[in-house]
């Protein structure tokens, strides 16, 4: 009745977004990736990326990369989301940390070159105990050191909420039966603060994945990701064909890592 | 006990002043008369003179505020339609299905999304321009809504609306008396989320932008490219203020509404 | 639902001021219907006080856009869906949208000021009867070195890059062709070399290179070299001949054996709504008057004589932008290779980037 003519209503607008915007641009691009650029149909694309050592390398390269920026803003935000449900006035602390990433992106990594450079602000910094100029732009650690900067932010809140949530006579229980503060951690707020963790993890490693900006204006197109990749064939050198098949490989891993995890996704990052 | 809690200053002091020292390096150079942020010159207002004669700058500072409203509105309909159409799904899988569809667009990155709307907008024969760029937004931001709202969906009493029915409320009085309000804070943290994505997107609007439409990212991307320009830097101090105020405008409204320890913004991030 | 009705009209209203606004901004001078002409150039190269002065002279309203890389601004224009009525691709890039069937044929006659190219930069392989393009600037690709770290003089060959003394000092423009040209020719062998094996070897060499580059970027280069960031550049003439107007330790050569001799130039895509407006243009830029004055903005080359006499002395006669005649009949002018070997540039290029650690 009433009910089955209302879900029509609804379900039209979302279910030709669904179809417009979710299932077409993948058969699209799944499309583009099997064909060459006459439109036949061939698998050259994929023999290309899995035989060519080149493609293969840049995934690692990638994976590698955005290992590591998630291990480093894993370990830098943890203390910080810990200590955060410590002190007083949390919710002040919290808008300080979250201000940032209203910024926009473009212009924190527009604000690094000019830190990062030989007359910058850690140049001038190294210079008052006598250290030369330092090569800082353009090196693997500036692109680290300034991914991590972006994320920070997104790890520490899901982390400080899921460790708010826990429930402080666990942990004093844990402390009053003689565990360490290593066990309490171990044992305790470690695992109940795991699903804080695991999506703050989730919303840096896919977008780092195929930053692609960031390698181009800090990294010095010295670190090709996939991203990297991608943007040039699609933009560059217009082979879109090539270009998709990196998308394929790359939304296939992602299908791959999602059914390891095996959880639903919560929440994308805002930013790359 | 109180160490620890120095020690916790301490630490999340510095986070801060990490977080804080490239804005603020923008800022101070807004106001240097130099060429470059190497060195500062004489104190100056002039790239803030620069900035407000800009007149393609501040264009694109509307039409990114524009994008960002006008896509998150539509993205709040859309997906919150979405949201009550799940909802209204009784099959388990075929409910399971349209949950995992919806979640594609979250979990892809940025640059696939940008990649594929541009072959989708090509097959199409559809123009690159303001309309594209808004589509594209639209539709990133719709899943993000649709998650938001579920769960009030999915807490909802449903005894209340078959009270309601046998009150004899039509069926639109339902949805607006009963539904709405249930919805209502996921609605609001839904389009909130989808006006941060906009405002923030950078990837999918490089790729699908065109015929002289650009958004802010875009602009100071290619900006950036062609070296430090200090009218830059006044805009960050501008748009850090403009953040500044809507932030603390935000803090009030939802201090005094902050009810049984319920999470303000950090539950709207999570 | 009234909030929420409320709320959505108050958004749609807040939309319609900055849309109002926006459009406002965009076209701020006269409020008569003009017509649009809309170029679509590379960025930063073309005087803005020349358009504003087109516009008063002809009452069009000139939309600037830019793009970055040829193969950008080909890949907007074949997607469809944009109107520009003036683009200025390089020389290879024109023999290429030729080839797809994306310009408009020019009519020479119709541009009276036409007459004033030189005609050494006429009647090239690209478009041998200039039936679609007019050249418009040409330079060539060379090295910038700052003296503060190299010692003048002491860079004459592409092979001196590759001296160990030169580590991590050197800046490259991110653009396949030229960067695989570079090594090419540093090799002896052709520009337009389309012998797999050849670029192979010269992807080799560049591999080589890697311990000595800094970075590969493009429009940065000019703020890194202006700012002592980087000793050595390797970049087109007019970009160096910005950085050395900036900064007087740098210097430009054009370096043996070889190099690569580019022009781009004026043409009218098919996606062209007012092709009226844009042979306007054309003839206004090719003014000797207004393409001096443009030539000494951009920095560029003009193959425009009658402009060249009207530079200052100095320029005319800087051997780095307007080298002898000698000089330039050695240079390559790049040709379209087609799509597969042009891939296999940009793969090995790719490629090399890769590794460039």
């Amino acid at each position: 009745m009433n009910n089955k003519k209302a879900r029509a209503f609804f379900m039209i607008p979302y279910l030709t977004w669904i179809i417009l915007f979710v299932i077409l641009p993948i058969l699209l691009i799944l499309w583009y990736s099997l064909t060459d650029s006459n439109n036949h149909f061939t698998l050259n694309n994929f023999v290309t990326f899995f035989r060519n050592g080149t493609f293969l390398r840049m995934m690692l390269n990638s994976f590698w990369y955005a290992f590591l920026i998630t291990l480093v803003t894993l370990l830098v935000s943890y203390p910080a989301a810990y200590f955060l449900t410590k002190v007083k006035n949390q919710q002040i602390w919290l808008l300080l940390i979250i201000l940032p990433t209203w910024i926009n992106l473009l212009l924190k990594a527009y604000a690094f070159i000019g830190i990062l450079g030989n007359n910058g602000l850690v140049n001038k910094f190294l210079q008052l105990f006598g250290i030369g100029p330092v090569n800082i732009l353009f090196t693997d650690f500036a692109f680290m050191f300034v991914a991590t900067y972006i994320e920070i932010p997104f790890m520490i809140l899901p982390i400080y909420n899921a460790i708010k949530e826990i429930n402080p006579a666990v942990i004093q229980a844990s402390e009053d039966l003689g565990a360490s503060k290593w066990q309490t951690f171990r044992y305790v707020l470690w695992p109940l603060s795991w699903p804080g963790v695991e999506s703050g993890i989730q919303a840096i490693f896919i977008p780092s994945l195929s930053l692609f900006m960031l390698t181009r204006l800090i990294g010095g197109n010295r670190v090709i990701t996939l991203g990297t990749a991608i943007e040039e064939y699609f933009m560059t050198t217009m082979n879109w064909n090539m270009g998709a098949t990196i998308g394929v490989v790359l939304i296939v891993l992602m299908i791959i890592v999602m059914l390891v995890t095996g959880r639903r996704q919560k929440r994308k990052k805002v930013n790359l | 006990m109180r160490k620890n809690s120095i020690f916790a200053r301490v630490y999340l002091s510095f986070i801060l002043v990490i977080l804080y020292i490239p804005i603020f390096y923008l800022i101070y150079f807004s106001f240097s008369s130099g060429k470059n942020m190497n060195k500062f010159g004489q104190f100056t207002l002039s790239h803030y003179q620069d900035l407000f004669q800009d007149n393609r700058l501040l264009a694109i500072f509307l039409e990114t505020i524009l994008l960002a409203l006008l896509s998150s509105l539509i993205a709040t309909i859309v997906g919150t339609f979405g949201a009550l159409a799940i909802t209204m799904v009784k099959k388990k899988a075929q409910k399971n299905t349209l949950l995992a569809l919806n979640n594609v667009l979250m979990v892809s990155p940025d640059v696939i999304i940008g990649a594929s709307f541009l072959i989708f907008f090509t097959a199409l024969g559809f123009g690159l321009n303001f309309g594209s760029v808004l589509l594209s937004h639209i539709a990133f931001s719709i899943p993000i809504v649709v998650l938001m709202v579920l769960p009030r969906l999915n807490e909802m009493d449903f005894s209340l609306i078959d009270a309601a029915r046998d009150l004899g409320a039509s069926g639109y009085q339902v949805f607006s008396n009963v539904m709405i309000p249930t919805m209502l804070p996921g609605i609001a943290a839904g389009m909130f989320m989808a006006l941060t994505y906009s405002l923030d997107d950078f990837a999918v609007t490089f790729f699908v932008t065109g015929n002289g439409f650009s958004t802010l990212s875009v602009e100071i991307y290619s900006r950036a490219r062609q070296g430090i320009d200090l009218e830059i830097n006044a805009l960050s101090t501008v748009m850090f203020l403009f953040v500044l105020v809507l932030v603390i405008i935000y803090y009030f409204l939802t201090k005094r509404r902050v009810k049984k320890g319920k999470r303000m913004i950090g539950g709207l991030i999570k | 639902m009234k909030k929420i009705i409320w709320s959505t009209i108050s958004i749609l209203l807040a939309c319609i001021l900055l849309g109002y606004g926006a459009v406002k901004l965009n076209k701020p001078t006269t409020q008569t219907k003009r017509q649009n002409l809309i170029i679509y150039n590379w960025g930063d190269y073309l005087d803005p006080k020349l358009i504003k002065e087109f516009e008063n002279k002809t009452g069009y309203h000139v939309v600037y856009e830019t793009f970055d890389s040829n193969e950008a601004m080909y890949t907007k224009i074949k997607q469809g869906g944009t109107a520009y009525d003036l683009t200025i691709p390089s020389e290879y890039m024109v023999s290429k949208m030729k080839k797809a069937n994306l310009v408009e044929p020019i009519d020479t006659k119709k541009i009276s000021n036409f007459k004033y190219i030189d005609s050494n930069f006429l009647h090239q392989s690209f478009d041998p009867d200039n039936k679609y393009s007019i050249p418009y600037f040409w330079g060539t690709l060379g090295i910038v070195y700052n003296d503060k770290f190299v010692k003048k003089g002491s860079i004459t060959n592409w092979n001196d890059l590759w001296k160990k003394q030169y580590h991590n000092k050197i800046l490259l423009v991110d653009s396949a062709r030229d960067i695989m040209g570079m090594s090419l020719a540093s090799m002896g062998y052709s520009m337009n070399t389309t012998n797999s094996l050849r670029l192979h070897l010269a992807q080799t060499k560049l591999d080589g290179l890697g311990d000595n580059i800094k970075a590969i970027i493009s429009d940065e280069m000019k703020m890194y070299m202006t700012q002592n960031e980087a000793a050595i550049g390797v970049t087109w003439s007019g970009e160096a001949h910005e950085m050395m107007e900036n900064n007087s330790h740098l210097y430009y050569v054009v370096p043996n054996p070889s190099s690569n001799l580019w022009i781009d130039n004026f043409v009218i895509p098919k996606t062209a709504k007012n092709k009226k407006a844009a042979y306007e243009f054309i003839n206004f830029m090719l003014e000797p008057k207004n393409a001096a004055r443009n030539a000494e903005y951009v920095g560029y080359a003009t193959p425009n004589w009658a402009a060249k006499k009207l530079l200052p002395k100095k320029v005319q006669n800087n051997k780095g932008f307007y080298p002898p005649d000698s000089t330039i009949k050695g240079l390559q002018v790049y040709r379209d290779l087609g799509s597969k070997v042009t891939q296999e540039y940009n793969d090995l290029f790719l490629e090399f980037k890769m590794y460039a650690h």
